[in-house]
This record gives structure tokens, C-alpha cells and sequence, in this order.
């Protein structure tokens, strides 16, 4: 019922009415804690309808349980860390005067799949896939481009994944649970 | 698929010498791979399958050491490209020591590389990341001693 149409019953020695309003224009726990799950679960959809993430996250949250709550964040932290790993080899492969190693790029590249693949980074996976190609290419310019997409994505997707954290945070400190 | 052990047990005759199955809580299986994520992933998968004793090495050479100091698994799950000791060279090592655990190769790659690592004395190779149901046939296969790895070439 809108608020302006609302009418309080008349007050026979109970709550004032200053309370009776209180009581009133507080949303119930339960409201909040349901916005936060629908709040989330637009967001994670987001994040698969983007190509952000592919069902392989999916798989990954299964995984969690109350005797491992971390180990997705724990999973994505490695993943990040090896990302960085990686970036770094390549950009120092590719930044060499005389003789790119596309080898050493490619290994990398390789490795970036699999483990982007493992994670269910469905848009890292398949830049690896462009970036296999101007490996095999020798295309050092092709394999530049590419890195710096890469570089791109693994910033991007860590910021949304954090979003994603948080908005999963709000829900257990609301006291509620993360729907799997 | 690793094949069912039908040679009969010395004085017998005829009989199969085949272990009664394990239950899921009693395997061993040992996780062989160079990145933290993967070992991460791999083992809660196994526990998440009701398997318990899970351990990881982080390279070939952790792997056969561990063989070495007189571990055994029923189960091996084998990365193939790690530095110091390669999955291909590791699984070659364990064989020719002897272990008859079934090692199973978990790789992304193909062609002639995954051929290769085949050849190399595993008993099947799934794509990384793999599923569970591509590895639950290793873990349901009755254990005996004379049950042969497919690919071993002795």
C-alpha cells in the first residue's frame, strides 16, 4: 500500500505512533538479505552473458562448500598471481631487441589457456586462442596487440570478480548464504 | 581403459587374481602438477568425490621421488609440461620402476605431444580441465598387481 494512503490505527495505550511509523518504513532483514541474492545472481549472469565467465566458474563454485568457503577466491587469487606471471614472461620475450623467442610467448600463451580454461575466464581463453596464431605467425606486432589485450582482460575480469566477492560478502554478513 | 588382471595366482588354477574394488575413502591419489591453481582444483574435486587422501607433487621428479621413498597411489594424475622433470619423462620412470598405479595424463595439449605422452607408459589422457566422470573408471577398476596399464610399452 503506498505510504500516503496508509492510515494508522488508533493508538488505544499501545506503541506511539512515532514508533508505529518506525516500524513501518523499516524494510524487513529478509527484504534486504533477497535484494542482495538478486543482486547477485543478476550480476554473476552479467558476467556469463558478457563472456566474461563460462560455466567452468560454475563448476568451480560447486566446489565450495562450508568446509572450504574460500576456495573460490582462493583459486581466482592463484589464477591472477599466474596471470601476472605470465604477462611478465611474455612482455620480456617480446621485448627483446634482437630476437623475439616466440617459443617461450607460445609456452606462455599455452599455459594462459589452460589455466583461464581451469578457471572458467571464458574471454582470456580465447584471446589465447588469436594469440596462439600470431605466435605460430611470428607476428611480434600481432603478439603485442594481443598482449595488451590480455593485460586488459585480466584487470577487467579481476575488478568484476571482486564486484562479485563483495556482493557475496553483503549476503553472509546479512546473515544469509550464498545460493550455489 | 585399463584392462581386468585374468592371469590366475601362482599354484592356482585358473582363477582370477583380481583385489576386491576400494571404497572412494580409502584411495590414494596423487596429484602431479606445476601450478598451485590446478593442484587446487584437482585435489578438492577428489575430496568433493569422497576421496580423502589426496597428495600433490609439483613436479616429475617430486612424483618419482615420492616412489622412491616407497609412497604408493592408486590413482596418478599426471600434468605434462613441468619444469625439472616433464610428466612424459616421469611417467617413464615410474614404470620402468614398477608402479602399476594407473596414471592418467591431464593436458591441453594434442597431436603429436599428447601421442607422445600416451606412448610414455599412461593409461588414458583427459583434457585439462578435466571432469570427474573422465577419470571415475580409475577409480572404480578393481586393483590388482597384474592389471596392466594400456599404453605401457614394457
Amino acid at each position: 500500500m503506498p505510504l500516503h494512503h496508509y492510515r494508522p490505527p488508533p493508538n488505544h495505550g499501545g506503541i506511539t505512533s512515532t514508533q508505529q511509523q518506525q516500524v513501518t518504513h523499516q524494510p524487513p532483514a529478509m527484504d534486504v538479505l533477497s535484494q542482495s541474492r538478486r543482486q547477485l545472481a543478476d550480476y554473476t549472469n552479467s558476467l556469463h552473458r558478457d563472456g566474461f565467465l563460462d560455466d567452468q566458474f560454475s563448476q568451480l563454485q560447486q566446489l565450495q562448500d562450508e568446509s572450504s568457503p574460500d576456495f573460490v577466491m582462493e583459486v581466482v587469487s592463484l589464477f591472477f598471481e599466474d596471470c601476472q606471471k605470465l604477462v611478465t614472461n611474455m612482455a620480456r620475450a617480446l621485448s627483446e631487441l634482437q630476437a623475439v623467442d616466440f617459443k617461450q610467448v607460445d609456452s606462455s600463451v599455452h599455459q594462459l589457456k589452460g589455466s583461464s580454461s581451469s578457471v572458467g575466464a571464458a574471454r582470456i581463453k580465447n584471446l589465447c586462442v588469436a594469440f596462439k596464431t600470431c605466435c605460430d605467425s611470428q607476428n611480434r606486432d600481432g603478439c603485442m596487440r594481443c598482449l595488451q589485450e590480455v593485460n586488459r582482460e585480466c584487470v577487467l575480469l579481476k575488478n568484476k570478480l571482486q564486484t562479485l566477492f563483495r556482493l557475496e560478502q553483503q549476503i553472509i554478513s546479512a546473515g544469509g548464504s550464498i545460493p550455489m | 581403459m585399463a584392462q581386468q588382471g585374468g592371469s590366475s595366482s601362482s599354484g592356482g588354477g585358473g582363477s582370477l587374481n583380481v583385489s576386491p574394488m576400494k571404497p572412494l575413502a580409502s584411495l590414494k591419489v596423487l596429484v602431479v602438477d606445476d601450478e598451485p591453481m590446478m593442484r587446487t582444483i584437482h585435489k578438492a574435486q577428489l575430496v568433493r568425490a569422497g576421496i580423502n587422501d589426496v597428495e600433490v607433487a609439483a613436479n616429475g621428479k617430486d612424483a618419482v621421488d615420492l616412489h622412491v621413498n616407497g609412497a604408493t597411489f592408486d590413482l596418478i594424475l599426471m600434468d605434462l609440461h613441468m619444469p625439472i622433470m616433464d610428466g612424459c619423462q616421469a611417467t617413464k620412470e615410474l614404470r620402468a620402476m614398477g608402479v602399476k598405479s594407473s596414471i592418467v595424463g591431464v593436458t591441453s595439449s594434442g597431436g603429436a605431444e599428447k601421442t607422445a605422452f600416451l606412448a610414455s607408459g599412461l593409461d588414458d589422457c583427459v583434457s585439462k580441465p578435466f571432469v570427474l566422470q573422465q577419470i571415475a573408471h580409475y577409480l572404480k577398476v578393481p586393483r590388482s598387481p597384474t592389471n596392466p596399464p594400456k599404453y605401457h610399452n614394457p
